[in-house]
């Protein structure tokens, strides 16, 4: 029995030691950061030469966020559509690419190396310099898509996240590099004997698609929907990291309202994760109850 | 051979050509950025203008990446970027294994939530965290040195680390245990024993976690912005500033109108050069990104 407990404290140390770097930096970097955040975000922040000085506002900051800012309610809103939206084009874009590639064709490596190619070179400044000149739009789209065109034919609310769509169209799809590789290496995972079994019975390609491939793919599903959301939100060109970056350095604004800011924005994200997430699994169990 | 063997053949011929078809098609879309940028690159002012010039420029015009590569500051910024980008990098993939290794290797309590909050980290935006962080930094005296980069990385909370843990944490226990224990009854200690069997049979994991790490800490520039300031310039950075600064080195006299404006075929010039080292690395390593998910088993869950 006393053998067996100090291996057990032993282990705990050993396993502990392993990780203290780890502990101290998330204490460090994340934790207190993120209590200090969140104390900023209730309060006036101003820098002097002998410190920090705040003084308590409660949630003001975050009222005057929405209430007062000009332009953040827009914004955040904006980010949330463009999420919503462009997750799942990225996911479903990735899926068919997966497939396609999954077919064991002669050159598949090829493929799978042009596609893989944006993930290495993306970046704020970079896609920025693409979008002015215009070298995200599918080409040849324009031409049927003017401004003009949106503006006569969606309601009002829409025109601005449809126009980005379709301005932006190759650089959302560039975010599909990651899951491309994680939807094939599900797919590789698969049972073939299933197929096989369903084939006998008659079904159909398209049968097996929805009954078996899409349910068995679920888990990896999630973990796209979770790259791909982190992802775009990370990215410098989203809306909102652009506006508290921005408004960090403003006197008349500064800290306090800036970490109001992000936080929730933080939330926002949380809920825009939890939202598409629930929906997968939501399909997960209306699949296996059926 | 039969009718059916004959049609099940060539239904999987035309499903193929199809497949290829497809796989061309969303090729170009997809890389139709980057066709149009190497293209536009080599361009002359008047080429540009010329509308009978539509994607092969008319002569190899490498003027452009002459001035892009001034605007750039080049060499300067690519030695200063490339040791702001290789250390981090190097620092992260060490520690994430080491950490992946103790998480996957021992049974402790709080194993859960640690490992809990390492995919919360992941899940944070920078947002919330960068001030204090910055703040910290400010009265370390590192602001501006690589050192901002370098300190978190060494403690687990790099660019992205929490996802090269997860990579370590399944890379390893997915290695059978009984070497380990070989070695542990042989007298050796757990450090030895990560040392001397965990790290080199982990090999694959390394390559992919250097990899990434390298390509994500150079595309890196709200962070590297508000740590780095004003002391240098990474290659991304100074892209973002291409326009100004080509304004600043060839200015537009106001009384003359004299002088060079900047037109899409230098800033295109200069996107290509600041990516450039990227493709380079992506050009040797390829089989390694593109095979990283296999190699790791990160979908292993």
């Amino acid at each position: 029995m006393n053998m067996r407990m100090r291996l057990k404290t032993r282990n705990t140390l050993k396993g502990l030691a392993f990780v203290s770097p780890w502990i101290v930096g998330f204490l460090l970097f994340t934790l207190v950061p993120l209590g200090r955040t969140f104390w900023f975000s209730l309060n006036e922040v101003r820098f002097t030469a002998e410190g920090i000085k705040t003084r308590f506002l409660g949630w003001l900051n975050y009222k005057n966020a929405f209430l007062l800012d000009v332009s953040f309610t827009d914004i955040l809103v904006e980010y949330l559509w463009q999420t919503v939206v462009n997750t799942p084009i990225i996911l479903v874009f990735s899926l068919i690419v997966a497939m396609l590639l999954n077919r064991n064709l002669k050159g598949k490596g090829v493929f799978r190396t042009l596609f893989f190619l944006p993930v290495v070179i993306t970046s704020g400044p970079v896609m920025q310099q693409l979008l002015d000149q215009q070298a995200t739009a599918l080409p040849g789209l324009e031409r049927f898509l003017s401004p003009q065109f949106l503006q006569q034919n969606l309601p009002a609310f829409l025109v601005e996240p449809v126009s980005f769509l379709f301005s932006s169209f190759i650089m959302i799809l560039w975010f599909s590099g990651v899951p491309i590789l994680i939807f094939l290496a599900g797919l590789q995972k698969l049972d073939r004997n299933m197929y096989e079994a369903a084939s006998i019975d008659g079904a159909s390609r398209w049968q097996m698609f929805w009954k078996l491939t899409l349910p068995a793919l679920n888990p990896v599903i999630v973990v796209n929907v979770l790259f791909t959301v982190v992802t775009l939100s990370a990215f410098p060109l989203n809306p909102v990291v652009s506006k508290i970056s921005g408004d960090m350095y403003k006197v008349e604004k500064g800290i306090g309202f800036a970490t109001a800011m992000a936080w929730i924005y933080f939330a926002a994200l949380l809920l825009v994760l939890g939202g598409l997430i629930a929906i997968v699994r939501r399909r997960e169990r209306g699949v296996r109850g059926s | 051979m039969n009718r059916g063997a004959w049609k099940k053949k060539l239904g999987n011929l035309a499903r193929n050509t199809a497949a290829y078809y497809l796989l061309v098609l969303i090729g170009f879309v997809f890389l139709y950025p980057v066709i149009y940028m190497v293209s536009y690159s080599f361009m002359s002012a008047s080429d540009l203008v010329n509308p009978l010039v539509k994607w092969i420029p008319s002569s190899l015009y490498l003027e452009n990446y002459r001035e892009a590569m001034e605007v750039l500051d080049f060499w300067n910024t690519l030695v200063k970027t490339f040791l702001a980008t290789i250390f981090p990098a190097l620092l992260q993939t060490a520690v994430a294994s080491v950490v992946g290794y103790g998480l996957s290797r021992f049974r402790f309590p709080g194993k859960g939530l640690i490992l809990a909050m390492v995919l919360a980290t992941f899940i944070i935006p920078a947002q919330v965290t960068m001030i204090p962080q910055f703040l910290m930094f400010r009265d370390l005296h590192i602001v501006g040195s690589v050192v901002s980069f370098l300190l978190p990385a060494s403690l687990g909370q790099g660019i992205r680390s929490s996802l090269f843990i997860l990579i370590f944490y399944q890379f390893f226990r997915m290695m059978p245990r009984s070497l380990d224990e070989a070695a542990q009854i042989d007298g050796a200690n757990a450090l030895t024993v990560f040392l001397k069997i965990g790290v080199p049979s982990a090999l694959p994991a390394y390559v992919v976690s250097l990899l990434f790490s390298f390509v994500w800490y150079w595309n890196e520039t709200t962070l590297a912005a508000l740590y780095f300031g004003n002391e240098f310039k990474t290659m991304l950075l100074a892209l973002e500033n291409f326009t100004a600064t080509y304004q600043r080195l060839y200015p537009i006299d106001p009384y003359s109108q004299t002088g060079k404006s900047i037109n899409e075929a230098i800033t295109m010039a200069g996107t290509l050069l600041s990516v450039l080292p990227l493709l380079v690395v992506y050009a040797v390593f390829q089989r390694w990104f593109v095979e990283s998910v296999d190699r790791t088993g990160i979908t292993g869950e």
